[in-house]
């Protein structure tokens, strides 16, 4: 084994996501907590309540983790293609082939979304499940040291397990989401029926209780799952570089596509909304490109702070020893 | 990869596993005697470059080292060259009885890309053979895995496999397959074969 390493993990990076994660830990135990006073503050039926939100929330976050891969290719009208069936194809699974046996990786699938929008992605529930797709647009623009730049990222989205982290990161917030929701219909129509038994006062405050609790959580719980996804994307951006030792590839690539993106009618880009977390560079812009708000919210770092980032790796692997 | 690196979204770089090389010269004899393949003499390491002055200087290094190996015995130089992918391949070619020295020469571009710290960045060895009907053969060490698979192409990118299955099993333990069949990626004109 080397002395050293030049593929030492980014510190800086990993205490930044400890930070975040820990805090969306912390929502989460405030979440149950609170769930727990107001059920045994009015010991009512709320218990019920929460308990369909989970079942429910579960459900849901199961369901869309268990079918990722196929509902990300029909939302982005992709379709899998073998090695055999055209040039592009051919180059994008020479590109994985050699990435995988870098990595040391079992083969995703590979797929292609016949639309002129140059991005990429990756989903799936695990390395084994896991499908990676290019747009025509994305093949058609880049050269294949910036390609495997970009596919390098994606397999590092794969490696990471990132569509699991966020499917149970977002978990919270889907309960609480839900729970807004039935906690509002609960007080327009259920008020009455079983609330009546006990007292007449308190039926009021603990939907209206419940429903404040759980707009707090996913506000609080949405900024911080953003905030985790941008350090993911950074991440993903750092293993890819360090995999393909060609930092500058990356950067490139990120250039020409976030570049072009900015050009593309709206009408394409709303249908690939949905898709944006797993995204490469995300496919739509908020308002404005500016600081401010639009960062908070956003599920992608900055290029200015992507290609900074890679900065330090292409230090980093330059550094004689 | 542990739990904690995936949580915290990084991954270690895999270091290559270099000693199953050295079972080359004895499954070469074996499959000369089984298939009737016998080795070209020429063959390769491939690795993906990384940019900069400091992985430029290594490989500049290694190739002066076999250069200087290869005169001495009055033999050919390294050749050099970079395919469709951006991945440098370095050939030696030797002659097609001395695969032991091939071997070595293999060895020495692993090895000093390992000290070096850029051990990650190796993805296969390529070992070159031929039978009587001229058709072509390689054995493919792919330093991740620590594994060989078999790749015999055919003219217009289709390969052959039911040699590369009848080359398996002819060599059979004498090598540590790959078990993983879609790891048996092609390298289509890949230098040295």
């Amino acid at each position: 084994m080397a002395a050293r390493t030049r593929y030492a993990p980014d510190r800086g990076l990993t205490v930044r996501m400890t930070v975040t994660m820990f805090l969306l830990g912390l929502v989460f135990v405030a979440f149950v907590a609170a769930i727990i006073g107001i059920g045994t503050a009015y010991h009512a039926s709320s218990a019920a309540i929460v308990l369909f939100a989970v079942v429910l929330g579960g459900g849901f976050a199961i369901g869309s983790l268990f079918y990722s891969d196929k509902i990300a290719l029909a939302t982005a009208g992709a379709r899998e293609v073998s090695p055999t069936e055209s040039r592009e194809a051919a180059r994008l699974h020479a590109i994985v082939d050699r990435l995988c046996a870098l990595a040391d990786m079992p083969k995703p699938r590979v797929a292609i979304a016949d639309t002129d929008m140059p991005n990429a992605f990756a989903t799936g529930r695990n390395a084994d499940h896991a499908v990676i797709c290019a747009t025509t647009g994305l093949l058609r623009r880049l050269e294949n040291d910036e390609l495997e730049g970009v596919l390098a990222h994606e397999m590092s989205h794969v490696a990471h397990k990132d569509v699991q982290v966020m499917t149970i990161a977002s978990f919270l917030a889907i309960i609480a989401a839900l729970l807004v929701r039935i906690a509002f219909y609960g007080e327009l129509f259920g008020g009455g029926g079983r609330g009546r038994n006990n007292n007449n006062g308190n039926a009021l405050p603990i939907m209206l209780i419940l429903m404040l609790v759980s707009v707090v959580v996913y506000a609080v719980s949405f900024v911080l799952i953003r905030l985790l996804s941008r350090y993911r994307e950074l991440s993903a951006d750092r293993s890819g570089a360090l995999l393909t030792g060609q930092p500058s590839a990356l950067k490139a690539a990120l250039i020409k596509v976030t570049g072009d993106i900015g050009r593309i009618p709206t009408r394409d880009l709303r249908t690939a909304q949905p898709l944006n977390a797993f995204f490469f560079a995300p496919a739509m812009h908020l308002s404005g490109s500016g600081g401010g708000l639009s960062t908070i919210f956003s599920t992608h770092p900055s290029l200015e702070r992507r290609l900074a980032e890679l900065d330090k790796v292409q230090r980093q692997l330059g550094q004689a020893r | 990869m542990g739990f904690l690196d995936v949580l915290l979204g990084r991954t270690k770089p895999v270091p290559p596993k270099l000693d199953d090389l050295f079972a080359l010269p004895s499954a070469a004899v074996t499959l000369d005697a089984g298939a009737g393949f016998k080795p070209t003499g020429s063959g390769s390491v491939c690795f993906r470059p990384v940019e900069g002055r400091s992985f430029a200087d290594v490989q500049k290094d290694v190739q002066d080292l076999l250069d200087v190996s290869s005169q001495r015995e009055g033999g050919l130089p390294v050749e050099v060259s970079t395919d469709d992918y951006g991945f440098t391949w370095l050939v030696s070619s030797h002659m097609s009885d001395e695969l032991e020295a091939l071997v070595t020469d293999l060895h020495a571009v692993n090895s000093s890309l390992v000290d070096n710290g850029f051990g990650p960045q190796l993805l296969c060895t390529l070992v070159a053979f031929r039978d009587d009907k001229e058709r072509r053969l390689a054995l493919i060490y792919l330093y991740k895995r620590g594994t060989f698979y078999p790749f015999a192409p055919l003219s217009g990118e289709r390969r052959n496999n039911a040699l590369e299955l009848e080359v398996k099993g002819v060599i059979g333990s004498d090598l540590k397959w790959e078990p993983d069949l879609a790891r048996w990626f092609p390298v289509w004109g890949a230098p040295g074969l």
